[in-house]
C-alpha cells in the first residue's frame, strides 16, 4: 500500500526526446503535483551532431559552410561569428560595404526569425490560425531572402573576409517594397498577438524569469531583455555596421510600461523587435558604402593567408535569440586547433527551470516555446534508437534517403 | 558602473594585482563598419589558484555575463577560456575578457566557479565531457551532450590517445551501394521513371547493421580496401534491362 502511494504522489512525467511541444529533441523529466509542476530537470544532446569535431580536421572556409548548416532558421549567424573570429585572427580587413550587407542579411534573418517563432507562439497556444497568418507574412522575407542569395536557408552569404554575393541597385527597391508591407502590418501584429484576450490570460504572469535569475544563469538575447537586462550585442559592442548605426536594446516597458519577464513580455520584445530590423535594414541601405564585398575573392590566395595564421579570437554576433560566440584558435596549419561554437540557447535553456517550476501541466509547451530554443544550434551527433535498442548509423540514414529519392522518382 | 574603466585599465588593474600570476595579458582592438568604431577583446593567461579572484573582481568592475568556457588540448596541458563580457548595457562600452587558465594532465581539475555564476554548470558539464577535466565542486556533474552509451574514457575534444579513436570515424563517402536492393530507377524515353528488378541483382541479404553500441574496430579498414569509393559505386549501378515486373515494384 505505501509502497503504491510512493509511486503516485509526486508523479514523474518523462516528456521527450519527441514531443509536441518542440519541433526539436530535448527530453524533460517533470516532477508533478497534481497540474503543478514541482520540479524540472532536462537532458539536452539527443542529436548532437559533433560538428565542432568535424570543424577541427576541416579548413577555414569548408567551416563556414558547415557554420551554415548548424541552424536550420539562423543560417547567418554562426557563419558571421566564426568568420568575424578567424579575421581576427589573421587580421583581415573586411570592407564596409560587406559589414553592410552582413548586417543587412543579419537583420532579414531577424525578421522571418521572429515571424517563425510569433507563429510557434500562437501554435504552442492552441491559436493556428494565428500559426498560419504569420507564416504566411513570413514568406515574404523567405523570397527576399532567395531573392539575394538563392536560398531560403543556407544562404551561404558569409566568407571569411566579407560577403559571397553583393546587393544590386535593383534588388533594392524589393527590399523597400518588404520593408513597407512589414511597417504595415505591425499594427496588425501587436493587435493580435498582444490585445487578444486568451493570449493574454495564457502568458501574462506565467513562466517568469526575473531579473536575479536571468543575470545568474547567463542567460542572453529577447529572453534577457524581456526580463530586463539591457543587454544587446549590437549595442553593446561595435562590430559590423552596428557601429555605426543608432540603436538602443528594446525592453518590453516601452510597449506596456513596466517589465514582468513573463511570456507575454518576450512576445512584446519579439515584435517590437521586427520594427527595429526595419529601421535597421533601412539605415543601412541609406548609407550603404560602395567598394568591394570582399577582402580576397581568390579562395587559394585566402587559404593560403588562412594557413599561415597564428592566435586566438572570438566572435560574436547578436543572432535573432541572444548572443552567439565562436572561440577560434588557429596555430598555422590547415585547420583551427580548437572551434567552439556558443549559440544563444545553449545560454538560454538553464532558465526553463525558474520559469517552469510552479506552473500548470498545460502551461509547458508555451513556456518552453518562449524562450525561443533552437535546439539543433545547441546540440550538435545523430544517433538516432530505432525499434529498442538498434542504432541507426550515418550509413543507413544514408541508405535510407537515396531508397526514399529513388521511390518519389519512381 | 559611474567610473568606467577603459579597456587597458581593467588590463591594469588585473596585472596590477596579480602580479606575475598574470602569465600573459594584451587588449585587442577591432574596427569595423565605416566609422570603425573599436571595440575591445582582452586576453589574460593566469595561474590556476588565481582563476576565482579574478572572477571576483570582473564581478565588482560592472555587470558581467558569462558566454562561455572553451577548451583546448596544448599536448602536455589542458588550456581553459573563461569568456566573459563586462559592461553590457553601455552603448558600444561592452569588453569581452577571456581569462585562460593551464592545467597540467596529471592533474586536470579546476575548481567549480557555479557559486560565482550559477549558469556556469551547463558549460562546465560540457568541459568534463569533452575534456575529461575534473571541474571539482560542481552542482550537477552529469554528462550532457554525449549519449549515455558513450564509451567511457574518451574525450572529443583531447588530441591525445584518449581522443576520438580512428574505429569511431565513419565517413559519409565511404558508404557503399546496399547489397540486395532493387537497381536504381532509369529514365525512359516516355520521360517516365521505371525501375528495373532481377531476381539474379538480389544475391544476398543487406549487410548487417552494427547493432552493437560501438561502430566496428574494422570500419577504418573496409574503407582502406577500397581507396576509389566513388568509381566502384559507379561500377555497381547497372543499367538495368527493361522490366516487367514494373506495377509491382513501384508499389516498393
Amino acid at each position: 500500500m505505501t509502497a503504491e502511494k510512493a509511486k503516485t504522489v509526486p508523479y514523474t512525467v518523462p516528456i521527450g526526446p519527441i514531443h509536441p511541444a518542440l519541433k526539436e529533441p530535448v527530453m524533460f523529466t517533470f516532477t508533478m503535483e497534481g497540474e503543478v509542476v514541482k520540479d524540472v530537470d532536462f537532458a539536452p544532446g539527443q542529436t548532437h551532431r559533433g560538428v565542432e569535431w568535424m570543424g577541427m580536421r576541416r579548413n577555414p572556409v569548408q567551416i563556414v559552410h558547415l557554420c551554415d548548416r548548424i541552424c536550420g532558421i539562423c543560417g547567418l549567424v554562426h557563419s558571421l561569428a566564426f568568420a568575424r573570429a578567424v579575421e581576427q585572427v589573421a587580421e583581415i580587413e573586411v570592407p564596409p560595404r560587406a559589414d553592410y550587407i552582413r548586417t543587412i542579411m543579419g537583420e532579414l534573418e531577424r525578421i522571418q526569425s521572429h515571424l517563425l517563432w510569433a507563429g510557434v507562439a500562437a501554435h504552442e497556444l492552441g491559436f493556428d490560425t494565428l500559426l498560419y497568418l504569420a507564416w504566411r507574412v513570413r514568406e515574404q522575407a523567405m523570397d527576399l531572402i532567395e531573392m539575394i542569395c538563392g536560398n531560403r536557408v543556407n544562404y551561404a552569404m558569409i566568407q571569411v573576409g566579407g560577403v559571397r554575393r553583393d546587393i544590386t541597385p535593383e534588388q533594392v527597391p524589393k527590399i523597400r517594397e518588404l520593408l513597407s508591407t512589414y511597417k504595415g502590418l505591425q499594427e496588425k501584429l501587436l493587435q493580435v498577438f498582444l490585445r487578444d484576450a486568451s493570449i493574454t490570460l495564457r502568458c501574462r504572469d506565467h513562466g517568469i524569469l526575473t531579473p536575479q535569475q536571468a543575470r545568474d544563469l547567463c542567460v542572453v538575447g529577447p529572453t534577457a531583455r524581456a526580463s530586463g537586462i539591457p543587454m544587446d550585442v549590437r549595442v553593446d559592442y561595435p562590430y559590423a555596421a552596428y557601429g555605426d548605426l543608432e540603436i538602443e536594446p528594446i525592453l518590453p516597458d516601452r510597449l506596456t510600461g513596466e517589465i514582468r519577464g513573463d511570456v507575454y513580455d518576450r512576445i512584446v520584445v519579439r515584435l517590437l523587435e521586427i520594427p527595429q530590423s526595419i529601421d535597421i535594414i533601412e539605415q543601412c541601405l541609406a548609407a550603404m558604402p560602395e567598394g568591394n564585398i570582399i577582402w580576397e575573392p581568390k579562395l587559394a590566395k585566402l587559404l593560403l593567408t588562412l594557413k599561415k595564421a597564428k592566435g586566438e579570437a572570438v566572435g560574436r554576433h547578436e543572432a535573432p535569440r541572444g548572443e552567439v560566440l565562436h572561440y577560434v584558435r588557429m596555430d598555422a596549419k590547415e585547420s583551427p586547433t580548437t572551434w567552439k561554437v556558443k549559440a544563444s540557447s545553449y545560454s538560454n535553456l538553464m532558465s526553463w527551470i525558474p520559469m517552469l517550476k510552479g506552473e500548470q501541466i498545460a502551461d509547458i509547451p508555451i513556456i518552453v516555446a518562449s524562450i525561443d530554443p533552437c535546439l539543433s544550434c545547441t546540440d550538435r551527433v545523430a544517433i538516432v534508437r530505432w525499434e529498442g535498442r538498434q542504432i541507426l548509423t550515418k550509413e543507413d540514414l544514408h541508405r535510407l534517403s537515396v531508397e526514399k529519392t529513388r521511390r518519389l522518382q519512381a | 558602473m559611474t567610473d568606467r574603466l577603459t579597456a587597458p585599465q581593467v588590463l591594469e588593474h588585473f596585472t596590477a594585482r596579480f602580479g606575475s600570476g598574470v602569465t600573459a595579458a594584451r587588449v585587442q582592438e577591432r574596427r569595423e563598419g565605416a566609422k570603425k568604431n573599436p571595440n575591445y577583446n582582452l586576453w589574460m593567461d593566469l595561474d590556476r589558484p588565481l582563476l576565482k579572484d579574478a572572477i571576483k573582481d570582473l564581478m565588482v568592475m560592472g555587470p558581467v555575463h558569462l558566454a562561455v568556457v572553451s577548451g583546448t588540448d596544448m599536448g602536455e596541458t589542458v588550456r581553459l577560456i573563461y569568456s566573459f563580457s563586462l559592461y553590457y548595457g553601455v552603448r558600444h562600452g561592452e569588453y569581452t575578457v577571456n581569462f585562460a587558465v593551464s592545467l597540467p594532465k596529471s592533474d586536470l581539475s579546476i575548481p567549480t566557479i557555479s557559486d560565482l555564476v550559477p549558469g556556469a554548470v551547463f558549460t562546465e558539464r560540457e568541459k568534463q565531457e569533452m575534456l575529461g577535466i575534473t571541474v571539482t565542486g560542481i552542482p550537477d556533474g552529469r554528462g550532457l551532450f554525449l549519449p549515455d552509451d558513450f564509451p567511457k574514457g574518451v574525450y572529443p575534444w583531447r588530441k591525445d590517445a584518449t581522443g576520438i579513436p580512428d574505429s569511431m570515424v565513419k565517413n559519409l563517402w565511404e558508404v557503399r551501394r546496399p547489397k540486395g536492393r532493387p537497381a536504381p530507377v532509369v529514365a525512359t524515353a516516355e520521360g517516365k521513371g521505371e525501375c528495373a528488378i532481377s531476381e539474379k541483382e538480389i544475391v544476398e541479404p543487406p549487410e548487417a547493421t552494427p547493432k552493437t553500441k560501438q561502430p566496428p574496430a574494422g570500419g577504418e579498414k573496409e574503407g582502406a580496401d577500397r581507396p576509389a569509393a566513388r568509381p566502384s559505386e559507379v561500377k555497381e549501378v547497372p543499367v538495368p534491362p527493361a522490366p516487367e515486373k514494373k506495377g509491382e515494384v513501384k508499389k516498393e
